[in-house]
């Protein structure tokens, strides 16, 4: 249906893809959107571009939370509108063939888990990983036949960045995660900082291995029900009461646990190295600072100690 | 420069005004330049106080400067003055989170009086994570004549004390000092979006991306949450708390909007934990213009109860929508500030444009309200005659006491004289904030470094 080797241009950033046709007509079906090869290469390249945007999120100093949130509800949107007419499974497919294994940045490994490609071939897509396309991702042609033997070639598909990886398109923790857990993650861990404090490092853990092995995530639950979920339920009022003064937003566990922007996930030994290394230099710091310390030791005892 | 400046008089009365027969002049135009300036000197917040006479400013270096209006001249009681400079102070300084390796900015985000209750005047100030209550206290008189000290502070000798008498206070010029009264810390683990003192005078929210706080003036070690939005596992997160408010008369009530276009209004007294709304208003998505930008450009940005109470405002990308607090369903009236923009939301998309956070405001008796947009305009919706103005602010065009011109944006084929093509609009110079004197017809209107303070002028 649409001749191979066919070079497509970039679309003229002014106009927007727009799923529902023109106005007062119905939205055309997803079969028809897919044929539409204007629609599906200016939806890739919103779909560049938000990926950009996130990832230049990791290297802002605070990323604005908003904006992030909005970004990523946008690829999210995107990704369910391919999912539906079939455009995604055939785009991982694509990248999964021009892998290259090796090359692979370790944040992103750090990110993302591996998944068995023959796997995730014969699975429903798997919920998109934003954190995986990095900078410099273009693909260049993409060439569908019809018939439903489609058959795609990418070229040409990093020139900046040889690490690209593919492996990218994983279940697995949606990639904004550790974009907003930079901000903080206090989790459970507001108000019963003394009380919870090994929880708080358990639970730090179990993410990890969460992050790493657990394949049981499908695109639903993930990307599933975008409802405000309402919070844990809120913790025992006398334990509340207890620990009401305790200051927690600066020394959260959780937020130690995942603030930091670039290292790889940690475990307890690599906590108390980052704690300590924040020790001294928060002694140098404003007068603010000072009354927290003690909480910090106090914190540091309680994952050292027992 | 000084100007003389007439006012209109319905608006004293508190009448309807006519926004056709309006005329801006302009009272306060910069003498900066609007090309090159400092990151620190970009203005991020205005706020009138509760009588118009002051105006604060918030910037990004965190200072605020405080304006203040001439009193009206003896000699011609019609004229109302200009604003100066009043008081200059750093509210807040930058700070370094160790733990996160993050730099706190010392951008003030809000400013908010309190109602004055003696000689001098208290305002919030905020960044994304320390709150102040600043008093600004006038100087005008100093003691003199102390025995035992002389007059520049150093002690007499006793001996050469033969009489005694009573110090007395003497005029002296006029000192403005402002100083910290309170400091509200680390309650707030995102950026603080917006601080509201409650009509109660002895409390204000506080709310971040995924909280709101509730704070009493007088005690800064406690504070109470009572919006939690944050869900336990973050990679679910999809929506945040963009801007909240107390309302105007009910010291139980306050809305709250989100980047998903919704506003909860809560009531305190239902519950200590206000995640279940009392209200929640919502329009539903128009499907001709769905795309995927919808939800972005459905972000409320602001939210503003109407001095009555009866009507909230919201400002989202391209419109500004007017609400009754009794009708939960869809807006009451929808005003459209740059429509012209929808089919460029690509190209705002990828250069951050769609993300910018316009806010808006009510005039003194909710009949019009003012929203900013690109290019240095601002726009005015007038509720009651169905009118509206695209106005300018620029160094151009605010000559002392000139007469704004109203401008047009040419959305279709042929431009006519003086209209400005929307290729051609500068979208880095944008309005974000205006305000607008509670009791006058004195707006005043921020562009990106530079304030400009109009009036209406008598015709």
């Amino acid at each position: 249906m649409f001749p191979k080797g066919t070079k497509r241009k970039f679309s003229d950033s002014g106009e927007e893809p727009v799923p529902s046709g023109e106005q007062g007509q119905p939205a055309p079906s997803a079969a028809a959107r897919t044929l539409s090869s204007s629609y599906s290469l200016q939806r890739q390249s919103l779909l560049d571009m938000s990926l950009i945007k996130l990832q230049l999120c990791h290297m802002l100093v605070e990323p604005n939370l908003c904006r992030s949130v909005l970004i990523a509800n946008t690829v999210r949107q995107i990704q369910e509108e391919m999912t539906q007419d079939g455009t995604w499974q055939i785009m991982t497919q694509a990248l999964a063939a021009a892998q290259c294994p090796a090359d692979r940045l370790v944040a992103t490994e750090v990110l993302c888990r591996q998944t068995d490609m023959a796997a995730q071939a014969g699975q429903s897509p798997k919920p998109f990983s934003v954190v995986g396309l990095e900078e410099g991702y273009h693909s260049e042609e993409v060439v569908m036949d019809g018939d439903g033997d489609t058959e795609v070639t990418m070229s040409t598909l990093s020139t900046v960045s040889p690490q690209l990886s593919s492996a990218s398109y994983l279940p697995g923790p949606f990639g904004m995660g550790p974009c907003w857990e930079e901000e903080e993650e206090e989790g459970e861990c507001e108000e019963d900082e003394e009380e919870d404090s090994e929880e708080c490092v358990s639970e730090g853990e179990e993410a990890d291995r969460d992050h790493l092995t657990g394949d049981s995530r499908t695109g639903e639950q993930v990307f599933g029900t975008f409802e405000i979920k309402h919070p844990a339920p809120p913790p025992d009022p006398a334990l509340e009461e207890l620990f009401s003064d305790v200051d927690a937003s600066y020394y959260d566990l959780d937020t130690v646990l995942t603030g930091m922007q670039s290292a790889p996930k940690m475990g307890p030994y690599d906590l108390l190295e980052s704690l300590s290394s924040h020790g001294p230099t928060a002694l140098s710091s404003s007068t603010s600072c000072r009354s927290d310390l003690n909480e910090l030791d106090h914190i540091m005892e309680i994952i050292v100690g027992s | 420069d000084c100007c003389i400046v007439r006012f209109d008089e319905t608006a004293r009365l508190g009448g309807v005004i006519m926004l056709n027969n309006c005329r801006w002049q302009v009272i306060f135009s910069p003498a900066k330049s609007e090309y090159t300036f400092l990151t620190a000197d970009i203005i991020s917040t205005v706020e009138f106080n509760h009588s118009g006479e002051l105006l604060a400013t918030g910037d990004k270096g965190g200072r605020v400067v405080i304006f203040q209006q001439e009193p009206e001249s003896k000699n011609q009681p019609q004229c109302r003055g200009e604003y100066n400079v009043y008081s200059t102070f750093q509210s807040h300084e930058p700070e370094f989170d160790y733990l996160k390796s993050l730099e706190i900015e010392e951008k003030i985000n809000k400013i908010r009086w309190l109602p004055q209750k003696n000689a001098a005047q208290f305002l919030l100030s905020t960044n994304d994570k320390t709150i102040k209550l600043w008093k600004i206290s006038e100087r005008d008189k100093r003691p003199e004549g102390y025995n035992l000290k002389e007059e520049d502070g150093r002690y007499r000798d006793p001996n050469t004390v033969t009489t005694l008498r009573v110090p007395v206070f003497r005029p002296m010029d006029l000192m403005v000092e402002a100083s910290p009264r309170r400091v509200f810390a680390n309650a707030h683990t995102y950026h603080i979006n917006s601080i509201s003192v409650n009509s109660d005078c002895e409390t204000y929210l506080s709310a971040d991306d995924l909280r709101i706080n509730l704070w009493h003036l007088e005690i800064t070690d406690r504070s109470f949450n009572i919006v939690d939005i944050k869900p336990a596992n973050m990679e679910e997160l999809t929506e945040v708390i963009t801007a909240a408010e107390f309302h105007p008369n009910q010291c139980n009530t306050f809305v709250y909007s989100s980047s998903k276009g919704t506003i909860r209004l809560c009531d305190m007294r239902a519950s200590a934990l206000c995640d279940q709304h009392s209200k929640m208003f919502e329009e539903p998505e128009d499907p001709n213009n769905r795309s995927f930008f919808s939800e972005i450009i459905s972000s409320i940005s602001d939210v503003k109860f109407s001095h009555s109470g009866r009507y909230m405002m919201t400002r989202d990308y391209l419109s500004v929508k007017i609400w009754d607090l009794n009708m939960e369903t869809r807006p009451v009236e929808t005003y459209q500030v740059h429509e012209y923009l929808r089919s460029k939301l690509c190209s705002l998309y990828e250069n951050d444009c769609i993300f910018d956070k316009f806010e808006c405001c009510w005039n003194g008796n909710d009949s019009v309200v003012m929203t900013g947009s690109y290019n240095n305009f601002f726009r005015m919706f007038d509720r009651g005659y169905r009118q509206d103005v695209t106005l300018e602010a620029s160094r151009e065009n605010s000559k002392p006491r000139s007469v704004l011109k109203p401008r047009k944006v040419c959305t279709g084929g042929k431009r006519k004289k003086d209209e400005i093509s929307v290729d051609s609009l500068d979208f880095n110079k944008k309005i974000l904030h205006t305000a607008w004197h509670p009791l006058d017809n004195i707006i005043a209107v921020a562009t990106t470094n530079n304030l400009y303070i109009f009036q209406d002028k008598l015709n």
